[in-house]
């Protein structure tokens, strides 16, 4: 009961919130229910036998016998901790937007939990059908998010985001039912379970492009790639990000993505074997393009949100690359990266969002000086930099490094370009922190009176002044969002220093997967 | 004590002293004092530990190594890295020069840092550099090496960057930052080639294996040839070295302890560490000694006519990195880390002098406004001569030993040659000159202080440390007189013996007569050349733009550091930057995104003939077309299943 427990409470508390019409009420509600949906999950840690490779956790029911489809679910190394960074990332987002969401309250936290309930579904199942379910769900409240809550073209990012993800999930769509029609013909019962196709054995011809495990592969593909997304299918994040309000951009990038990403390992490689293989240079390349790409591009982005939503087409990059080299130092890599990016540009968005809602401006060039009028925020900043651009010791460095082992492995010319996203990287982000924190004060900052012992220059360049000759009064964090970022904060260096609590867990999964590329099986566990 | 208590202890207490004044002292405490004793204090207890952990090594019987386990970091697959510490004969001597150097720069630091706003950050960053300094050397493994390799070059990012107000330093900080990240992507590509070959990447492992010597451009050549590009960025070599000379925007006592005695050397610290492999990969070893050759040469010449005083000296620093570099590249590794150890003592020690005397000058830096400041400033005068004396090489002074034991084996060891031995002596001359330059215009001569700065000497905090880097200037030298000399009173070269286990020696072959001829060359050279610069300098000085005018375009060259900031700024930074632009503005916006664009304009138009099932909705058109496309996708599936 325990996977339905978490994966459905939300879905009910969220429209049980609809009925509210008190917008505190709504959102301590909201938060105090996130908070127990986190422990609960803690349980599941907790139970969690990480020397099985099969599945745990089970649930199976008869949902539509006729066509072999059922309620279907359970967990296993692969999913573990991208059902936690979901249930952890909630209650964050909740406090971070205590403030900032202030119209229809009740309704933003209905569709937040709907969400959840949408993505923790997605995680879980096992059944294909009741996955595509829970995939499109996904779509409805991240669409109401951008679209009501968002910027001020949320009409245009919300349906561009829409109509990208309909168009990638309906041939995936089409390759479920074509694999369960063949489930009749090889198992003899039709199936929609997972397992089931796992056990098929689909034709693959390496001579002709036109045979079914090559084309189901790329309509499972498509839909994963547009998600992550994977380099030329990009466009829909930067304008999807920029327009959502923050705790849309961060729960599409602390998790939405990462459905992308666990589709492809999930999916893409185990059920398509040999098709994964004969395409792996293909999107082997397109990581590393990916990687190059977003890090060149988002450098010269004037708009800090902008900047994060291409910095994470550069981080998704590495999580592809590390699955595509296929051994278990890239997938391994990969999975942590994921994790990663949910936690370091989960809290950039935050941050972002902080400064955002105190200057109404995300214009890098309009910021300077602002270590010096917001210390603590510089700090958290900081530490969050560290993080996205992978220096040891934090949680970016594992991800990082085991994702370019795992490809040098696999193929050294395109590991070797990829390092270049560790110097690219390094200076996007440094750049964009210098900037912003940096310097003398800038348009918006306002200067801090303090006399400065050796250095020199502290205040040339005089602010301009803004609006009525005065500046938005520029407080330090808060006790709230200091409560908010603090988590995050632990996860970085704990998950830096600590890899081998988190990846304890995935290790016999992912071997079993690695080991077995071609005759992969899960088995059920009690 | 056991080995985990120890080197625990050795490591910890930095940490601890920058997480109290990072997090729990008042940052806007202006008294340097509190937080300078606090970190002071937890860099001497590593300091005890440090002398406790190499006595422990000294003797006969004593063990070879002191090792420490912590817990597993990353064990991944078949890739295993482990928090664990060894203090050997190399580390051993790593940690005394850090945590002993670091002690009294900290100490000075209480002095230099009273005036300055925020010490207790100041304070933390130091102490957190040492930590990461420590694990760097202390690493039993080459990714562990490398968290304290990229966490040397945080810190020394953050305390470049301290002043951050200043536009001109944060830019430095960052520089430096992004430089030694090319380096260390080649690092990282070093050790995917490690690991390839050898399955593990920790040294006692990698050491008892046996290697053929690769004499083409096979994976163990690339392995060697991609850390040693690591080795360029963090240590400050050609084409890397830019970062260095932007990095004395940090405050002085950061210079010398991370930009001069410590981080900077990380580089040969990492090439000795490995020399079993570096041996058996002579094209690397070329191309290290060539580099090396070549940076102390180019270094030194652009210090020839500096006018700030820290610049000089990081080209300076450059330049001597430069003879550690070809030392090391013929195979010279004790003679590499002697001079890594000498130099910690006088460049650290010239640093700190010249922080005295910006600190006496009130911030100014520009040698061509003091002059005559060896009245003022009597101790850091009498001090610094020392480290003049050291680094141009006078013999008996400890730079003397080292620096000619270099030259010595780039001229007798096999892999060496005598053009290389050529280079080091150019550059040792001009070593000379320009030291002697710095002396005359700073020190000696008459006063070119303007009448609103009165020179002082600075407090005891500052000048102790100096007296005692003076003295280890002089004698730092001793442990290791070569053969021709000691064997005339009668001492044996102890620091070669104690390398001689733990490093790869190639053995240099020449004559007793040889080696005294180089030697002497050297010495000669270098007094003329020191000796023109002291006569230009001081008795000539009012003729000086004549000698000046003679030279004017090489002077100009010269004296824009051959432009080579300009160039890459032209060439690479701004090729990137406008790249990136490119890619945004026409890549992502007009190819991509319009591709976008036009596939919905198409369904528009297959929609025009069908006006009846058009209502309008763009997201319709886009489910028609994807209908299609199913449609045809079943067919072809149809067929084959």
């Amino acid at each position: 009961m325990l996977i339905t427990l978490i994966t459905f409470l939300p879905l009910l508390v969220g429209v049980g919130l609809l009925f509210l019409k008190n917008d505190k009420v709504a959102k301590i509600i909201a938060l105090g229910f996130s908070l127990a949906e986190f422990a609960v999950s803690l349980i599941l840690l907790q139970r969690f036998d990480s020397s099985a490779t099969g599945l745990q956790f089970i649930e199976k029911v008869d949902w539509l016998p006729s066509f072999g489809i059922q309620y279907f679910v359970g967990i296993d190394g692969l999913s573990l901790w991208l059902v936690l960074l979901t249930t952890f990332l909630m209650p964050i987002i909740f406090l971070s937007s205590w403030t900032s969401v202030d119209k229809k309250v009740p309704a933003f936290c209905a569709s937040m939990l709907i969400l959840q309930t949408a993505m923790l579904g997605t995680f879980v199942s096992i059944d294909m059908i009741l996955f595509f379910v829970f995939w499109e769900l996904m779509l409805v409240p991240m669409f109401l998010l951008i679209g009501i809550w968002g910027g001020e073209k949320r009409i245009y990012a919300a349906y561009k985001f829409f109509i990208y993800t309909m168009v990638g999930s309906i041939f995936m769509m089409v390759a479920i039912i074509v694999l369960m029609f063949m489930t009749k013909n090889q198992l003899g019962t039709m199936s929609a379970s997972l397992l089931d196709f796992y056990k098929l054995k689909i034709p693959f011809d390496a001579g002709n492009y036109l045979n079914p495990q090559t084309l189901m592969f790329f309509a499972f593909c498509l839909a994963f790639a547009i998600k992550v997304p994977i380099f030329p299918l990009h466009t829909w994040l930067p304008d999807a990000h920029v327009q959502a309000p923050t705790p849309g951009s961060v729960v599409l990038a602390g998790v939405m993505l990462k459905m992308g990403t666990y589709g492809f390992l999930r999916f893409s490689i185990p059920l398509f074997p040999d098709a994964a293989k004969e395409f792996a240079p293909l999107f082997i390349a397109l990581a590393v393009i990916g990687i190059i790409y977003g890090a060149l591009v988002a450098m010269v982005q004037p708009d800090m949100k902008k900047l994060v939503a291409y910095s994470s087409v550069s981080h998704l990059g590495f999580c592809i690359l590390g699955l595509f080299a296929m051994n278990i130092e890239g997938i391994t890599g990969s999975l942590y990266q994921m994790l990663n990016h949910g936690v370091s540009t989960g809290a950039l968005f935050i941050l972002v969002g902080m400064i955002y809602e105190r200057t109404h401006s995300r214009e890098i060039s309009k910021y300077g000086g602002l270590a010096k009028a917001m210390p603590l925020f510089a700090i958290f900043f900081f530490i969050t930099t560290l993080s996205s651009i992978a220096v040891p010791g934090t949680n970016g460095f594992v991800g990082e490094f085991l994702v370019l082992l795992g490809a040098f492995k696999a193929n050294k010319v395109a590991a070797g370009f990829a390092c270049t996203g560790m110097i690219f990287g390094a200076v996007y982000m440094l750049w964009m922190y210098k900037r912003i924190f940096f310097g003398p004060a800038g348009h918006l900052v306002p200067e801090v009176a303090e006399e400065h012992g050796h250095g020199h220059g502290s205040s040339h360049g005089k602010a301009a002044h803004h609006g009525h000759g005065e500046k938005h009064p520029l407080l330090d964090l808060n006790l709230r969002e200091v409560v908010v970022l603090i988590p995050l904060m632990i996860l970085i260096f704990w998950m830096g220093f600590f890899p081998g609590n988190f990846l304890d867990k995935t290790k016999t999964s992912i071997e079993h997967l690695v080991k077995n590329h071609g005759q992969y099986t899960l088995t059920m566990n009690k | 004590m056991s080995g985990n208590l120890l080197i625990g202890i050795l490591l910890l207490s930095p940490l601890v002293g920058f997480l109290i004044n990072g997090f729990l002292v008042n940052q806007n405490n202006k008294s340097a004092v509190r937080a300078g004793v606090i970190a002071t204090v937890a860099s001497a207890i590593s300091f005890v530990c440090a002398s406790l952990l190499f006595c422990s090594l000294l003797g006969h019987e004593a063990p070879t190594s002191v090792k420490a386990f912590f817990f597993n970091w990353i064990n991944v697959g078949d890739f295993k890295s482990d928090m664990a510490f060894v203090v050997d004969h190399i580390s051993g001597i790593m940690i005394m020069i850090i945590t002993g150097v670091g002690s009294l720069i900290h100490l000075y630091s209480v002095g230099y840092m009273s005036h300055d706003s925020k010490p207790a950050k100041f304070f933390a960053y130091l102490n957190l550099f040492l930590f990461n300094m420590l694990i760097l050397v202390l690493a039993d493994n080459l990714l562990l090496l490398f968290v304290g390799w990229e966490g040397v070059g945080l810190c020394s990012y953050l305390l470049i960057g301290f002043w951050f107000t200043d536009p001109e330093k944060a830019a430095a900080g960052m520089k430096a930052f992004v430089v030694n990240r090319i380096g260390d992507a080649g690092f990282i590509l070093g050790l995917f080639f490690i690991f390839m070959l050898f399955k593990t990447v920790q040294f006692e492992e990698l050491s008892k294996l046996t290697y053929t010597v690769d004499l083409g451009w096979g994976a163990l050549t690339m392995a060697t040839l991609f850390l040693f590009v690591g080795a360029t960025g963090k240590s400050a070599q050609i084409p890397l070295y830019v970062w260095l000379p932007d990095a004395m925007a940090g405050p002085t006592p950061v210079s010398a302890l991370i930009h001069a005695a410590t981080m900077v050397t990380a580089g040969i610290y990492m090439i000795c560490r490995l020399s079993f492999i570096f041996v058996a990969t002579p094209n690397t070893m070329f191309i290290i000694a060539c580099v090396g050759a070549v940076t102390a040469v180019f270094a030194a010449s652009i210090g020839l006519f500096q006018n700030d005083i820290k610049k000089i000296l990081a080209y300076s620093t450059v330049s001597q990195l430069g003879y550690m570099f070809l030392g090391v590249g013929v195979g010279a590794f004790s003679a590499g880390m002697f001079h890594l150890m000498t130099h910690a003592f006088f460049k650290a020690l010239m640093f700190l002098g010249a922080g005295s005397v910006i600190h006496g000058m009130h911030e100014e830096q520009d040698i061509r406004k003091m002059g005559g400041l060896a009245k003022k400033m009597p101790i850091t005068h009498m001090t610094f001569i020392f480290g003049w004396l050291a680094i141009i090489g006078t013999p008996l002074f400890s730079g003397f030993f080292s620096k000619d034991e270099i030259l010595w084996r780039s001229f007798a060891s096999p892999m060496g040659s005598k053009l290389l031995w050529l280079a080091g002596i150019l550059g040792a001359t001009m070593t000379a000159f320009y030291m002697t330059r710095l002396m005359a215009l700073t020190f000696w001569g008459k006063s070119r202080v303007s009448k609103d700065v009165h020179p002082h000497e600075s407090p005891l905090t500052m000048t102790i440390p100096l007296m005692v880097l003076a003295v280890l200037s002089l004698v730092g030298g001793w442990v290791g007189i070569p053969e021709i000399i000691g064997n005339v009173f009668g001492i044996t070269n102890g620091w070669e013996h104690w390398f001689h286990e733990v490093l790869s020696d190639v053995e240099a072959h020449g004559s007793h007569v040889e080696e005294a001829l180089t030697m002497l060359t050297s010495v000669i050279l270098a007094a003329c050349a020191a000796f023109g610069a002291f006569v230009l300098y001081t008795k000539k000085f009012s003729q000086l733009d004549s000698v000046k005018a003679k030279f004017s375009n090489l002077h100009k060259v010269i004296y824009n550091k051959y432009y080579i900031d300009e160039i890459y700024e032209a060439s690479i930074v701004q090729t990137i930057v406008k790249g990136g632009r490119w890619l945004w503005s026409f890549i992502d916006v007009k190819v991509v995104d319009r591709t976008t664009y036009l596939l919905t304009d198409f369904v528009k138009g297959a929609g025009a003939g069908i006006r009846l099932m058009v209502n309008g909705n763009v997201q319709q058109y886009a489910l028609y077309i994807v209908c299609g496309l199913v449609g045809v996708l079943i067919m072809i599936l149809a067929r084959t299943v």
